[in-house]
C-alpha cells in the first residue's frame, strides 16, 4: 500500500482525534466569529415583536436531549424574548421528553424578568396522539389538557382564564426534532384553523421547512444551533448557541476539508490505476 | 362478519372525518371532537401495549439468556426505576424523577447523540466520493451549503452564505416541494383505498 491509498484509508481514530479537537479548543479559546442574521430567523423574530404585550404565545416542545444542543437554547432565547415584552407563555409538547427541557427555559427566564408560573407562563406537559392532539387542542383545549405538567386543574391557573381553543391564542412556536412536530402544526393549526404559527428545527430538518416558509404558512424559521445563535444575537444576549458557533464552525470547516482531502487521493489514485 | 364490522367501522369513521373538515357544523364537529378523544385514548392505550411488550421481550431474553442479554438487565432496571419513581413523586420540577431524567437520561442520551459526529466525519472521509457527475454535482452543493451556513463562510468570503441560502431557497425548496407532493398524493390515494374497504392488508396482513 502506497502513501496514496494509505491516506485514502486514514485510520478513523485520526480522524476522531481531529473532530474532539475541532470542538474542544474553539470552546476553551473562543475565536468570536460574526454571527450574520438570516431572513428567516429575523422574520421569526419579528413575528414575536409585532405581538402586543399580554399576548399569549404557544410553546410546543417536541424535542429532546439527544437533539438539545441545537433545539434547547431556541427554547431559552423565545422564552426570553417573550417575557421580555410582556407576553404570556403556554408550554405543551408532543414529546415526551421536551416537557422538563421546556419547563426549565420558562423557569430561567422566569427568575430573570420576575414571571410568575400560573399567572404568566404555565406547562401544561405532554399529550400522546401527535396530529390529533393539535386537532383537539384547537377545538377544546380545556377539554385536551385538563391538567398542567404537575397534575394540577388548569382552572387553578390565571392564565388559562378564557381560554377556549385556538382563537384564544396568539402566536404558535413549535420546536421540534422531528415527527410530530412543526409539519403537524402547520398542517392543523394554520392549515386549517389559520393561526400563525413559527418554527424552530433541528439544521438537519431545516431545508424542509423552506416550502412553508417560502409560502407564508410558517411566520418564522430558526434552523440548528445556527438559527438559535442568531436569535440569541437579535437578543443582544450570549446563550449557548452563540457560545457554540465558533466549535460548529471549526467542525464544518475540519469536515470540508476531510471530504476534500478524500476526494484527492482518490481522484490521484484513480489516475494513478488508469 | 370478522371483516366486515372493522371494514364499516372505518369506511364511517374516514367518511366523517372528510366530512368534518368540508362542513365544520353539527353534527360533523362533535362527531370530529368525539373522535378525537377516542383517538387520545386509544393511543394511551397502544403506548401501555407497547410498554408491556417491551418488558415481555426483554423477561424472555432474561429467560433464555441469549448474547448480551445483560443488557436487558439495565434496561428492565431502568424501566423500572423510572415507572416507580414517577408513579410515586410525579414528574414535577425537583422531584426525584426531574433528577433522574437531568442527571441520568439527559447526559446519556446527549452522549449518544455527540457520537454521530465523530461519524458523520469518518463516514464522509470513507464515503463522500466524486465518483459520478451527480456525486460531484451534490459534493460542492454540500460543501457550499455547509460552509455558507456557519459564520466561518461569511469570515472567508461574505458571498459564501448567499450562495448557501440560493441553495437551501431554489433548488432545495424545489426537491422538497416535488417530495412533499408526492408524498400527499400518495397520502390521499392510500387513505381512500383503506375507507373505500379495496386496501385490506391492516386487518389480517393478506
Amino acid at each position: 500500500m502506497n502513501i496514496v491509498d494509505h491516506l485514502e484509508k486514514l485510520d478513523r481514530r485520526i480522524i476522531f482525534l481531529l473532530v474532539l479537537l475541532a470542538v474542544i479548543i474553539p470552546l476553551l479559546l473562543p475565536i468570536g466569529f460574526e454571527i450574520k442574521v438570516s431572513e428567516p430567523v429575523q422574520k421569526f423574530y419579528e413575528a414575536i415583536e409585532a405581538l402586543p404585550p399580554g399576548s399569549k404565545v404557544l410553546i410546543s416542545s417536541e424535542y429532546d436531549p439527544a437533539t438539545m444542543p441545537e433545539v434547547y437554547p431556541m427554547n431559552q432565547a423565545l422564552a426570553q424574548h417573550c417575557f421580555k415584552k410582556d407576553l404570556r407563555i403556554i408550554g405543551m409538547g408532543l414529546w415526551p421528553q421536551g416537557i422538563p427541557l421546556n419547563q426549565a427555559s420558562m423557569e430561567q427566564a422566569a427568575e430573570e424578568y420576575g414571571k410568575e408560573y400560573g399567572v404568566d407562563y404555565v406547562n401544561l406537559g405532554y399529550k400522546a396522539g401527535g396530529i390529533v392532539v393539535i386537532s383537539a387542542a384547537a377545538e377544546n383545549m380545556p377539554n385536551t389538557f385538563p391538567l398542567d405538567y404537575a397534575g394540577r386543574p388548569i382552572e387553578e391557573f390565571e392564565i388559562m382564564e378564557g381560554i377556549r381553543n385556538f382563537d384564544n391564542i396568539d402566536l404558535i412556536v413549535s420546536l421540534s426534532a422531528g415527527d410530530p412536530g412543526v409539519r403537524h402544526w402547520v398542517m392543523i393549526a394554520q392549515g386549517r384553523y389559520g393561526k400563525k404559527v413559527a418554527g424552530g428545527v433541528t439544521a438537519v430538518s431545516a431545508p424542509a421547512f423552506y416550502p412553508y416558509l417560502n409560502a407564508g404558512q410558517l411566520e418564522g424559521l430558526m434552523g440548528g444551533m445556527k438559527g438559535a445563535a442568531e436569535y440569541e444575537t437579535l437578543l443582544e444576549a450570549s446563550g449557548t448557541a452563540s457560545r457554540g458557533m465558533d466549535a460548529q464552525s471549526i467542525a464544518h470547516g475540519l469536515i470540508i476539508f476531510l471530504i476534500l482531502f478524500a476526494n484527492l487521493f482518490y481522484l490521484l489514485g484513480k489516475r494513478r490505476k488508469k | 362478519m370478522k371483516k366486515q364490522i372493522p371494514l364499516i367501522i372505518t369506511f364511517i369513521a374516514g367518511m366523517v372525518m372528510i366530512l368534518q373538515f368540508f362542513i365544520p357544523h353539527r353534527p360533523f364537529s362533535d362527531l370530529q371532537q368525539l373522535f378525537n378523544t377516542w383517538f387520545l385514548i386509544i393511543t394511551v392505550f397502544a403506548m401501555i401495549l407497547g410498554l408491556g411488550n417491551l418488558f415481555k421481550v426483554h423477561t424472555k431474553r432474561l429467560q433464555r439468556r441469549p448474547k448480551g442479554w445483560w443488557y436487558s438487565i439495565v434496561l428492565l432496571a431502568g424501566f423500572a426505576i423510572m415507572f416507580i419513581v414517577g408513579m410515586i413523586w410525579g414528574p414535577a420540577r425537583g422531584t426525584p424523577f426531574d433528577y433522574l431524567f437531568w442527571n441520568v437520561h439527559l447526559p446519556m442520551s446527549s452522549m449518544m447523540f455527540a457520537l454521530l459526529a465523530f461519524f458523520v466525519a469518518s463516514a464522509s472521509y470513507r464515503a463522500f466520493r466524486a465518483r459520478t457527475p451527480e456525486a460531484t454535482l451534490l459534493l460542492v452543493s454540500a460543501i457550499l451549503v455547509m460552509i455558507g451556513r456557519v459564520p466561518l463562510g461569511n469570515y472567508i468570503w461574505d458571498k459564501l452564505p448567499l450562495i448557501g441560502d440560493w441553495i437551501m431557497s431554489y433548488p432545495n425548496m424545489a426537491g422538497q416541494r416535488a417530495i412533499m407532493i408526492g408524498i400527499a398524493l400518495g397520502i390521499v390515494s392510500t387513505s381512500l383505498r383503506i375507507i373505500l374497504g379495496i386496501e385490506r392488508t391492516y386487518l389480517s396482513g393478506k
